[in-house]
């Protein structure tokens, strides 16, 4: 079943303020592998010129891919996660993500496509602290594949 | 003016994996259930994308200078990195060639990564601040 393509444009209402923890950042930071001072430190990061310390790049993914349940749990949307698997992702910082950040998500919807019996969907995610300082903004494209490629 | 950047190898365990759902959130079983991953037809346990996004984001890190230098960052998944369950596991291999200063002095970085000598990762970019 295609998408529903009227969920092109749309926005959803910002979601509750994410209040982004230290031991998160160090927890993400370890996952990865990455020891850099930085991302462990609150006075390395300081040092740098930050409040506390520094997220990784691919970090906001961790708050993203649950604010944009609002947009694929949408049973509208006709999307069936478990054909989809992830076809890009791509960040544009503002800056980086720091501890004691309070970040909402504002969801959009910027294309759904087909081709060759595939479905795709981008969405594009504003993520802003709760003062309104932009931050990060976000896009996923997902790829829910053909029923007939299943298994 | 292309400029080769150092080639850095990521080794990733299944254990890798469950530690990245937790950091995460990312509990798709594809990534931790043998059963499950080869009942939705893939060849086994694989590697969250963004597992192979991060390490190639730490390799750009590295090349930079500094953690806080991505400015822009993005990736196309084109193949799945399948981790088998060994002490071993798999290797990624992330390489990077320097494609130009763009006019307000950031660094252009086109990056290759691959598994098993085969890529995962196409139009993987990233501009960065070097410090």
């Amino acid at each position: 079943m295609p998408l529903d393509p009227s969920f092109v444009g749309r926005s959803w209402p910002p979601t509750e303020p994410y209040l982004v923890g230290r031991e998160k950042i160090r927890e993400f930071a370890t996952a990865i592998g990455a020891t850099d001072a930085e991302y462990h430190d609150p006075a390395a990061a300081r040092a740098a010129g930050y409040a506390d310390v520094v997220a990784p790049p691919t970090f906001p993914v961790a708050i993203t891919m649950s604010a944009s349940r609002q947009i694929i749990d949408d049973p509208a949307l006709g999307l069936d996660y478990s054909r989809v698997v992830h076809g890009d992702q791509r960040f544009a910082y503002v800056r980086p993500v720091v501890a004691g950040d309070a970040l909402v998500c504002v969801n959009s919807v910027d294309e759904i496509t087909t081709r060759g019996g595939h479905d795709f969907i981008t969405t594009r995610t504003e993520v802003t602290t709760d003062a309104g300082e932009p931050v990060v903004t976000v896009w996923s494209k997902l790829v829910q594949r053909g029923e007939e490629d299943h298994g | 003016m292309a400029e080769q950047l150092p080639t850095q190898t990521f080794r990733v365990t299944r254990a890798d994996l469950v530690r990245y759902a937790g950091a995460s959130g990312d509990f798709n079983p594809i990534h931790w259930s043998e059963r499950f991953a080869t009942s939705v037809g893939l060849p086994g346990v694989i590697a969250h994308g963004m597992y192979t996004m991060a390490l190639a984001g730490r390799a750009v890190g590295v090349w930079a200078g500094a953690p806080d230098a991505v400015v822009e960052y993005g990736v196309r998944f084109t193949r799945p990195v399948p981790v088998p369950d060994t002490d071993e596991g798999t290797e990624v291999v992330v390489s990077g060639v320097i494609k130009g200063v763009t006019d307000d002095g950031l660094t252009k970085i086109e990056i290759t990564a691959t598994c098993e000598g085969e890529r995962v990762l196409a139009l993987a970019r990233a501009t960065v601040r070097k410090r």
